[in-house]
């Protein structure tokens, strides 16, 4: 398969903007600078970014608690994120939502959900939609490898089907639901089994690697296109946090984060194959960095220097219109 | 007397549930913690610690779910209808919007609709409230809708003391018990006795008494409440803080007594006004002790909006200090 340059040089940025958008997070939030529960998607970033190189900006995404990466790749503009986190009515949100809702509907991304398996209903009805407009828009849903055991995931999937909807679930195993293995809550042996059971086919991806995700997303978001109802991607790679900043993380096995950061990352992964294919330069990759380090350090600059908002700005945007008197 | 956290009040209460009856068990997300992985199962106890150490004594009945609340709520009012003593944990009160249906529609309803021939001595507990900057899906109360639906009981302790009474007596109760626990309180100290003790459902806790105005607050308004009246004792003006410590049943003869001695009343709640406690106070206070009222009754809670996440909303937001003061003052003026 070959992938155009213009594609390549945008999967790196992306990948390189999340990860140093996570990494300074986590910083700011040690800094006492980041209020609230933030997850943090370090080590999955070519999921998100090899799923939402095959959509277009009136395609949607609905993301998770663990979102900013989500977010980033669907277009999320990244100042307006960190001014989010930060708490300024200047954020993405004005401040309402933080990390757990980062949410551009201009841009097709209907929200991260602080509520494990709140989204993919919710993508099931933005399928159904691009199915009645007949528009070939798909919607696409992030799960973690805890969330599909959730009833609304499980009526989801099916309705999906029922109504052959272009909904694609994206399921991203991490290997752990907070602090539970997925060997233990997916009472099955073969997950990939389970969500195909559903009626529609899974495509299967090395989640550490842009090109597998990049591909296995492709046929899963053509299939759903071109109006063949859902389709799933599975994607396999752990998280180099805890799933909170502070966790102990009782539950890592001798050497396994060692292991994932040292050979299954990304980033690095994506520049072996580059350097391998002679596509994109070191040069080409290094200079990259450079600019996305600028732009993370500038976004909290930004937020830090944004407006804090004010206590009437509580009562905003409860509704468009709503008219009691007082 | 030994000083305990509130979050650790809670958990010898586990224990020596778990030891005295073996129908109790423990249920619910990481209440054990690390299951399946290759590393120490049973470490977690919850995501606030409160089932800490019960994985490691009672490792039976310790049991870790998948992130399935509905399931987790059905499975304890089920193995309640057969006999057994479940403490459920939803981690957070807000979840109660996944598992409504097997809390509302099943077990708050099973002895009525069954003519009263069932039991179903559940308890679920959820972290509730505000406070983390946790935003619309992980801070609400949630208890004051829980209220409304007969069939259930409703515990909202405001301190490790009242805590650890309140969920021995909820594990005894033959009903189903909501118990909502205010996160931002699991730190806080009280004097805790060592010995299993309950505390009877329905039964208010004078926490301050006075004569000019009656105060009757909530959950973690209840300290804040006890700091503005300890601070107007200085200016002269004494309350009543009343701490209902179960919202169902409601101890209304306390408030009712308080109201009609002080003729003024203010209730203070964390959750928004509409369909609330302040508003059920008010009303029963309306309904049944009007002729005693000096001063129209003031509510103070959060205004008609989810929770906000940046700190300064939610510093707006929440009820506080300034508010309470001045609802006070306007039954006086
Ligand atoms: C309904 C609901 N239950 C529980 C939680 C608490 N919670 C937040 S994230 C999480 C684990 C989710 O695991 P997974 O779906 O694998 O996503 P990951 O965190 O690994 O990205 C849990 C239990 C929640 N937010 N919502
Ligand atoms: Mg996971």
């Amino acid at each position: 398969m070959s992938i155009p340059k213009e594609t390549l040089l945008h999967a790196y940025r992306t990948m390189k903007t999340i990860r140093e958008f996570e990494e300074r997070v986590n910083a700011e939030i040690m800094n006492g600078q980041i209020p609230g529960f933030t997850h943090l998607y370090t080590g999955q970033e070519a999921n998100a970014v090899g799923v939402c190189a095959h959509l277009d900006e009136s395609d949607t995404i609905i993301s998770t608690h663990r979102g900013h990466g989500h977010c980033i790749a669907k277009g999320a503009e990244v100042s307006g994120m960190m001014k989010e986190l930060f708490g300024s009515s200047e954020g993405l949100c004005k401040g309402k939502g933080g990390s757990m809702h980062v949410a551009d509907i201009d841009k097709g991304i209907l929200g991260a959900n602080g509520i494990v398996a709140g989204g993919p209903p919710i993508s099931v009805g933005s399928a159904l939609a691009a199915k009645i407009r007949k528009n070939g828009k798909v919607a696409v849903s992030f799960s973690g490898d805890g969330s599909v055991n959730q009833g609304t995931c499980f009526e989801a999937m099916n309705m999906a089907v029922v109504l052959q909807a272009p909904a694609v679930f994206v399921i991203e195993n991490n290997y752990y639901s907070e602090h539970t293995h997925i060997s233990y809550a997916v009472g099955c042996d073969d997950l990939k089994a389970r969500t195909e059971a559903f009626g529609f086919p899974v495509f299967v991806a090395d989640g550490a690697d842009f090109f597998a995700v990049y591909e296995a997303a492709g046929k899963a978001i053509a299939h759903a296109r071109e109006g063949n109802g859902p389709a799933g991607v599975f994607a396999e790679q752990g998280r180099y946090h805890g799933h909170f900043v502070g966790d102990p993380q009782a539950y890592r096995a001798e050497g396994e984060l060692e292991d994932l950061r040292e050979n299954h990352c990304p980033l690095k992964i994506f520049r072996a194959k580059m350097a391998e294919s002679g596509e994109l330069s070191d040069a080409e990759l290094d200079a990259i960095d450079a600019e996305v380090m600028a732009e993370i350090e500038q976004s909290v600059a930004d937020a830090k220097a944004a407006a804090r908002p004010t206590a009437e700005q509580v009562t905003e945007d409860v509704y468009i219109q709503y008219t009691a008197t007082a | 007397m030994p000083e305990k956290t509130m979050r650790d009040a809670i958990n010898e209460a586990l224990h020596q549930a778990m030891e005295q009856d073996d129908s109790v068990f423990v249920i619910g997300e990481d209440v054990g913690g690390c299951s399946g992985s290759a590393g120490d199962v049973g470490a977690v106890g919850g995501v606030f610690g409160v089932t800490e150490g019960i994985y490691h004594r009672w490792p039976d009945r310790c049991i870790d779910t998948p992130i399935s609340e509905s399931a987790i709520v059905g499975a304890a009012a089920g193995a309640a209808l057969v006999g057994m003593r479940p403490v459920a944990e939803i981690m957070f009160a807000d979840f109660i919007g996944v598992c409504m249906d097997q809390i509302v529609n099943q077990m708050a309803k099973f002895r009525y609709m069954f003519g009263g021939k069932s039991r179903c001595p559940a308890v679920i507990r959820f972290s509730s409230g505000g406070g983390f900057s946790a935003a619309g899906q992980h801070s609400q109360a949630m208890y004051q809708v829980m209220t409304s639906f007969p069939g259930l009981k409703v515990v909202v302790p405001s301190n490790a003391y009242d805590a650890k009474g309140l969920m021995l007596s909820a594990i005894q109760d033959d009903d189903p018990v909501l118990f909502f626990e205010p996160k931002i309180l699991y730190q806080e100290t009280a004097d805790v006795p060592d010995e299993m003790y309950t505390i009877p459902f329905g039964e208010a806790n004078f926490v301050r008494e006075g004569d000019d105005v009656t105060v009757v607050a909530f959950g973690q308004m209840v300290p804040k409440a006890a700091a503005v009246i300890d601070a107007l004792a200085e200016e002269g003006i004494s309350c009543d803080l009343i701490d209902p410590r179960t919202t169902s049943p409601l101890d209304e003869n306390a408030i009712l007594e308080s109201v009609e001695a002080t003729g003024r009343l203010v209730v203070v709640d964390e959750a928004p006004p509409r369909c609330g406690l302040t508003a059920d106070i008010a009303g029963l206070a309306a309904d049944k002790a009007f002729s005693s009222l000096k001063a129209p009754i003031k509510q103070v809670s959060a205004p008609h909006s989810p929770t906000p996440f940046s700190p300064e909303l939610e510093a707006a937001y929440l009820p506080d200090a300034d508010k309470i003061t001045a609802a006070i003052k306007a039954t006086l003026a």
